[in-house]
């Protein structure tokens, strides 16, 4: 399984893999914010950690149809089911791919992006401690939207439409974490809450997730 | 003889067809009688004047809009468990009506919260849960729509169901932990045995939860039996194609 | 090794074939034939187990069986050496050097699989199927847009190397790959128009 992770990562980071593109989505987004709520401190500081939070979630959202689809294309994804593998541990390693090349890059750079927003200084370090807890479960996540949709031909919108309400839990923690953090008002229990979210989804949606997809490959 | 016979599609088609108009009737015997009784013959409220009357419509909407998702998850399970078409199709059935629950639910509370809170839209824990129900109720009749495979999308649907349920309640708390709210308690504790609606608006209310929920079971048992013939179509034009 | 008793089985849950059996030893081969829609497709995923049967069963000892179609899993941006690695790893066993001529692919071994052409990439996918080991095969067209010669040479490590090491296979194809293999025409098993067993039977 741990061929399976590997091979994805390579995949992501050669030519057309779409490594970065996330990232630049992220990048992008999250400067255009200033624009439309305006240049002023005292209302970017304020709204900075849901801002990133959001355009983080936006942005893994934006490479999850690509999770599964290729594989589905190519036939891998039959060729797995019937190999020595079990369907969940393919499902767990997916995420994690998934997580590796957009959750982690957009955890480091967020906080660069923080000094645009003018975001508080206290807030920094939640803001990277809440989004290394809180992006594997986006990607934990999607990963089950990404295995409903893939025998969908346009299943992209679909996908957004079915994951974006499971997102709510993590993105209200994970937000709530950073906002009590740059208050001091006590960030410990929404982190940890957080961490329950993305401990409980990677216990569980592995397993729907297979069902899913041996559904979706018969 | 098991209750599981009344689950073959022809069975149900033949028992239901006689019970739907009578359920129908009795769906608007009760909301009939509940709000004429609720409108007209109860005193006004000291606080609220006679704003509070939209309660008649605003809690028992609420209660089937949840009660909607709770049937869909019962029925996706039997589908899961014991593959009776019909479950599948029951579930398919329940949903718009439950999302126009919801909906119905969000317009009441929001007409009802203009003159007792001054706002149409504050993010309450309740209101706010009630939306993230209705982003739930979409997703779930989005899939159901997309997939062209009928089983196929029972399945789907129905894992999707169970996920959404578990992700709706961990919402519900975590929408609590985020914001403390402005919403009254609940109108009728069952836990508790208690009341917070004093005695002369409380049977007029009994009677239209009881209304909303006959009118709720009517037009899942019809919209059920139109899912069964455009089933049964699919199935004869299929036939008639390989014959 | 495998053996298939009664088998029907449904496309898009409508029945197409039913009443098929047979049974294989190790060594020995079975050709699919019949018209394109026949059901070789469906019967080849029921076997694999891919999809359940409507009914019947298929037997043969839990992970040794591996299907293959002409989409074969080959990944446009690995080389030839790194798409076989891949799938020996997840098979958890080693790439033979073998495999490399016996498919005529030690020239490419270091290109991108996107580079290769129609025929190469196929070679490649049968090269696949020596590296992941497995005894019971079931391919589909596997000798699309091979040449001639390539296919002679898959015939050949089909005979003398998998069935020749006590494997066996099922084979749905158009043409003949000069195996000594018995033909299966699927025709007689189409199912009936009223068959049951189907998606829509309650519906009827």
């Amino acid at each position: 399984m741990i061929a399976l992770l590997r091979r994805d990562l390579a995949l992501a980071l050669r030519a057309g893999g779409g490594f970065g593109l996330g990232l630049a989505f992220f990048l992008i987004v999250v400067l255009l914010v200033p624009f439309g709520v305006g240049p002023d401190r005292t209302i970017l500081q304020p709204i900075a950690p849901g801002i990133l939070w959001v355009a983080a979630l936006l942005a893994a959202l934006l490479s999850l149809d690509r999770i599964f689809a290729l594989d589905h294309e190519d036939g891998s994804l039959t060729l797995l089911a019937t190999a020595p593998v079990p369907m969940e541990g393919v499902a767990v390693m997916k995420a994690l791919a998934h997580w590796i090349t957009t959750g982690l890059p957009l955890t480091l750079v967020a906080p660069l992006l923080g000094f645009f927003l003018n975001m508080a200084p206290a807030a920094y370090p939640w803001l990277l401690l809440s989004l290394a807890l809180g992006t594997p479960a986006l990607s934990m996540i999607g990963t089950f939207g990404a295995a409903l949709t893939v025998g969908l031909r346009r299943g992209g919108l679909l996908l957004s439409l079915l994951v974006l309400p499971l997102y709510i839990p993590t993105l209200l923690f994970g937000a709530e974490a950073v906002r009590r953090g740059a208050e001091a008002t006590g960030a410990q229990a929404p982190l940890m809450l957080l961490a329950a979210v993305t401990l409980g989804t990677f216990a569980a949606l592995p397993f729907a997730t297979a069902t899913v997809l041996r559904i979706n490959l018969r | 003889m098991s209750i599981w016979e009344y689950s073959n599609p022809k069975k149900f088609m033949d028992w239901t067809a006689p019970v739907v108009p009578w359920t129908f009737g009795l769906a608007a015997l009760a909301c009939g009688a509940g709000l004429v009784w609720g409108f007209f013959l109860t005193p006004e409220a000291d606080k609220f004047g006679s704003t509070v009357k939209i309660i008649y419509l605003h809690v028992p909407a609420a209660l089937m809009a949840i009660n909607a998702w709770f049937m869909m998850l019962v029925a996706s399970l039997i589908w899961v468990i014991r593959r009776h078409h019909v479950s599948a199709l029951a579930a398919r059935a329940a949903a718009p009506v439950g999302m126009v629950m919801t909906v119905i639910a969000l317009v009441t509370g929001a007409i009802w919260g203009m003159p007792t809170w001054g706002t149409y839209w504050v993010w309450d824990p309740r209101l706010t849960s009630f939306m993230i129900l209705f982003l739930f109720y979409l997703g779930y009749i989005a899939l159901w729509e997309a997939i062209e495979d009928p089983d196929t999308a029972a399945d789907l649907t129905s894992v999707l169901c169970v996920v959404g349920s578990v992700f709706a309640i961990l919402s519900r708390y975590a929408v609590r932990f985020w914001n403390q709210g402005l919403h009254q308690g609940t109108s009728v504790p069952v836990a508790t045995g208690g009341r917070t609606v004093s005695d002369v608006y409380f049977v007029p209310l009994v009677l239209c939860m009881v209304g909303f929920g006959l009118l709720f079971l009517a037009l899942v048992l019809l919209r059920t039996r139109t899912e069964i013939r455009a089933r049964r179509i699919r199935a004869l034009t299929a036939r008639a194609h390989r014959a | 090794m495998l053996r298939a008793t009664d088998l029907a089985c449904a496309r898009g849950g409508v029945p197409v074939l039913e009443g098929v059996s047979f049974s294989l030893a190790p060594g020995e081969a079975l050709i699919l034939r019949g018209p394109n829609g026949v059901g070789k497709t469906t019967l080849l995923r029921t076997l694999a187990g891919l999809q359940p049967p409507i009914a019947g069963s298929v037997d043969f000892a839990e992970g040794t069986g591996a299907y293959a179609s002409h989409a074969d899993g080959i990944k446009a941006a690995l080389t030839v050496t790194e798409n076989l690695a891949f799938w020996a790893r997840i098979h958890d066993r080693p790439v033979p050097e073998a495999v490399f001529g016996a498919f005529d692919l030690s020239d490419l071994r270091d290109r991108l699989a996107g580079t290769l052409s129609a025929g190469q990439k196929r070679r490649l996918g049968l090269a696949r199927l020596e590296v992941i080991g497995r005894a019971v095969l079931f391919l589909d067209e596997p000798t699309v847009s091979l040449d001639a010669f390539s296919v002679k040479m898959f015939a050949r490590w089909m005979r003398e190397v998998h069935l020749g090491q006590g494997g066996c296979a099922v084979i749905a194809t158009h043409i003949d790959l000069g195996l000594d293999a018995p033909d299966l025409n699927l025709s007689p098993f189409v199912a009936a128009p009223d068959a049951g067993g189907g998606a829509d039977e309650a519906f009827l």
